[in-house]
């Protein structure tokens, strides 16, 4: 009776036991047959709202470009990619929550996107913990720092130090040593501020005044006599966006060009489109990219090209074309690695040497930093060809890992 | 390390009152709204961010800085005599609450229209040429544009002042606001009266922005925190109260020019310093009259 019993429950376990692993084998016999149409999916949290929504807004198009191309050459095994926009308001606690839901929920493969120091941060951190590989095209100096950074981390912008010290290298020899600096006071503008002292050291140059507004002010004219009396060769405005345009625009009325040059580390196309000629009449600064850098640099036209093509002859931005390459150098890096596991993409990328739309540009090892040129340009409000044509390129500094910050000075032990 | 010459100082001073024409226009219109309607009227920075806006695209059209200046005003004034008639006015005698969230909720609409309209980026806005360049003024130079806006300020002020106290219909609005029964029973209708009211506040919350337009981004979000900063001004001077908003968005505009000055992170936080400190001293304002919003 007990043996009879026994052997009764034995056939049962045995016979749960092959139905459970049927059950649970199923959908992974399910999943391998239905790989061929399960998308790569990119997460792509930037901020459409805000004050930085038309920089962000030409980053998701730029993006959608760089989609078409990788599913138009037929994708990886079959599989497309797909992009999942969200908005992360330019808000590091809601940014965190959208690249939280993109993983959990969404399942994406990837996170590409930010635009702030800040979101980039805690988007960097959220994709860190859950190691899936992360592609930041936003500024930041913070990001390439070790206590920040993992494997999974990858940076496709320039950062502060390389673009503040492009723009310090070129201007300050030509438009002299007296310098005073308007600058948003948060992460960005202070990096900002630190990029260009430190290239002006070696040059001499002296700080006049380092004058700090909130991020977002509507109104600078308050700053503007002061900086007018410090009667400075030279005025960086280190800032962003709308904040740019608007104290562009009163530094112009207050006639601070009369005397001195204006310049800042990131000439954004955007901001220059929103201000005006007028406005920005004369202003120098830095850049990643100008889409008129197309009569020297081939991948230039044809990125230009394919953009022009599907936006009604629109030409990419400067931060638009970050999200391309951002999410072409992840695609590529998917099909050179055969693989879509973090890892093996990330270990594909710091191989990868591409010339997406600007020049040749890698991924330096120790920090995934994306080693790149620095454009620097000149707004112009006459002889303009089109409403396209705003800037004059002035020169191109080439790619070089010297003027990054070191690797022993980020903190990494493992040297390139 | 910083000496402040007299000359710099007389600039930064004109700074400051070119900055509080703005914060004096848009604090009357709210002073004039809560004076004679007792609303406190959230969506007055939404109206500035639509002047703004509509100035900036009549301009566009017309290529016409003086003709814009006459259009934006009756343009904003018709839209807010829209919103008194079928939105406001139905709440009236309901308590102050009411149509303070109708009128918060009507700024986020207004906002929106004008992101579906003109785009999240905004307009770019420059001064009109006759008024570009700066001026010498003796103790140095001066954007021409924004001695200007205080003229076009002191202009309109004078004109709204003529307008309450000299003319047969400035004399209903004053006795409508302070007692409108009797007014009634004098067989004016004070409805009609409020409506007009209405309309010339939002009408000159439009013609204020339409003035910052040169001077600062036209974007969707521009009428948020000068909405605070306005209030701020209308709490200093007295809710309710047109002198006390002349003096107070003068003041705040001057408290807030000198502190960039000497210490430019603590600007914005210091016209929020001296709301707190008149409101310890006289919690009414310089010009209210205690328990007003009881």
């Amino acid at each position: 009776m007990t043996e009879r019993n026994t052997q009764f429950k034995r056939r049962q376990v045995l016979q749960f036991g092959a139905a459970t692993a049927a059950v649970a084998g199923a959908p992974f016999a399910f999943k391998a047959a239905a790989q061929g149409n399960t998308p790569i999916k990119i997460g792509f949290p930037v901020p459409l709202t805000g004050a930085f929504s038309a920089e962000a807004q030409d980053q998701v198009r730029a993006a959608e470009i760089a989609i078409k191309d990788f599913n138009d050459a037929g994708g990886y095994k079959g599989r497309k990619a797909e992009l999942l926009v969200r908005d992360d308001k330019l808000n590091p606690g809601e940014a965190a929550t959208r690249t939280l839901e993109l993983i959990e929920k969404d399942k994406v493969d990837f996170v590409v996107g930010s635009l702030s120091a800040a979101t980039q941060l805690s988007i960097n951190a959220v994709c860190r913990d859950r190691k899936v590989l992360f592609n930041s095209i936003s500024q930041s100096d913070a990001i390439n720092e070790a206590k920040d950074w993992s494997l999974y981390t990858f940076h496709e912008a320039l950062n502060p130090h390389i673009t503040a010290g492009a723009v310090a290298r070129y201007a300050f020899p030509k438009f002299g040593k007296k310098v005073v600096y308007l600058t948003a006071d948060y992460a960005y503008g202070h990096e900002m501020v630190r990029g260009f002292q430190r290239a002006g050291q070696a040059l001499g140059v002296q700080t006049l005044a380092d004058i700090r507004h909130p991020i977002g002010a509507a109104d600078y004219s308050a700053f503007l006599p002061r900086i007018q009396a410090l009667k400075p060769d030279i005025l960086v405005l280190c800032n962003f966006g709308r904040d740019l345009v608007n104290s562009a625009k009163q530094a112009t009325d207050f006639g601070i060009k009369a005397n001195t040059k204006i310049i800042a580390p990131v000439l954004l196309y955007t901001a220059r489109q929103a201000g005006g000629p007028d406005a920005f009449d004369g202003i120098l600064g830095g850049t990643s990219y100008y889409w008129g850098m197309e009569d020297k640099i081939p991948a230039a036209k044809a990125f230009n090209d394919k953009f022009r093509k599907a936006y009604g002859g629109a030409v990419p931005s400067d931060y638009g074309a970050l999200g391309y390459a951002g999410v072409r150098s992840v695609l590529q890096a998917v099909l050179n690695a055969n693989s879509t596991e973090s890892m093996k993409v990330s270990i594909a990328l710091r191989q990868l040497r591409y010339n997406w739309y600007k020049g040749e540009q890698f991924y330096r090892k120790c920090d995934h930093q994306s080693v790149q040129s620095v454009v620097i340009v000149e707004s112009k409000s006459k002889a303009m060809k089109d409403k396209y044509d705003v800037f004059n390129v002035l020169s191109i500094e080439n790619p070089d890992e010297r003027n990054l910050r070191s690797c022993d000075e980020l903190g990494h032990k493992v040297s390139t | 390390m910083l000496d402040i010459s007299p000359q710099l100082f007389a600039l930064q001073l004109m700074t400051g009152i070119a900055l509080g024409a703005i914060y004096a226009l848009l604090a009357i219109g709210l002073s004039l709204i809560f004076g004679m309607l007792t609303v406190v009227n959230f969506a007055h920075g939404a109206f500035f961010m639509v002047g703004a806006f509509l100035g900036v695209h009549f301009l566009g059209i017309t290529g016409n800085f003086w003709f814009s200046l006459l259009l934006v005003p009756l343009a904003t004034g018709a839209i807010g005599l829209v919103c008194e008639r079928f939105l406001v006015r139905p709440l009236y005698g309901r308590g102050i609450d009411y149509p303070l969230l109708l009128t918060f909720g009507l700024s986020y609409v207004l906002i929106d229209v004008m992101r579906f309209a003109f785009g999240i980026e905004g307009l770019p806005s420059s001064t009109p040429a006759a008024l570009r360049g700066s001026v010498s003024l003796g103790f140095g130079h001066f954007p021409l544009y924004r001695l200007f806006l205080i003229g076009a300020t002191a202009a309109i002020v004078l004109a709204l002042w003529l307008f309450i106290e000299k003319t047969r219909y400035g004399l209903i609005i004053r006795a409508g606001s302070r007692d409108p029964e009797i007014v009634r029973v004098l067989g004016i209708d004070i409805s009609r009266v409020w409506l007009l009211v209405f309309g010339i506040g939002t009408a000159i919350a439009g013609l204020s922005g339409l003035l910052a337009a040169p001077t600062r981004a036209v974007n969707p979000e521009m009428g948020i925190p000068i909405l605070a900063e306005s209030f701020v001004v209308t709490v200093v001077g007295g809710m309710g109260s047109l002198p006390g908003a002349v003096v107070a968005g003068l003041l705040v505009g001057i408290v807030f020019a000198m502190t960039s000055l000497v210490a430019p992170e603590y600007a914005e936080l210091s016209i929020f310093v001296l709301m707190a400190v008149v409101l310890l001293i006289r919690p009414q304002g310089f010009f209210g009259k205690a328990g007003l919003m009881s």
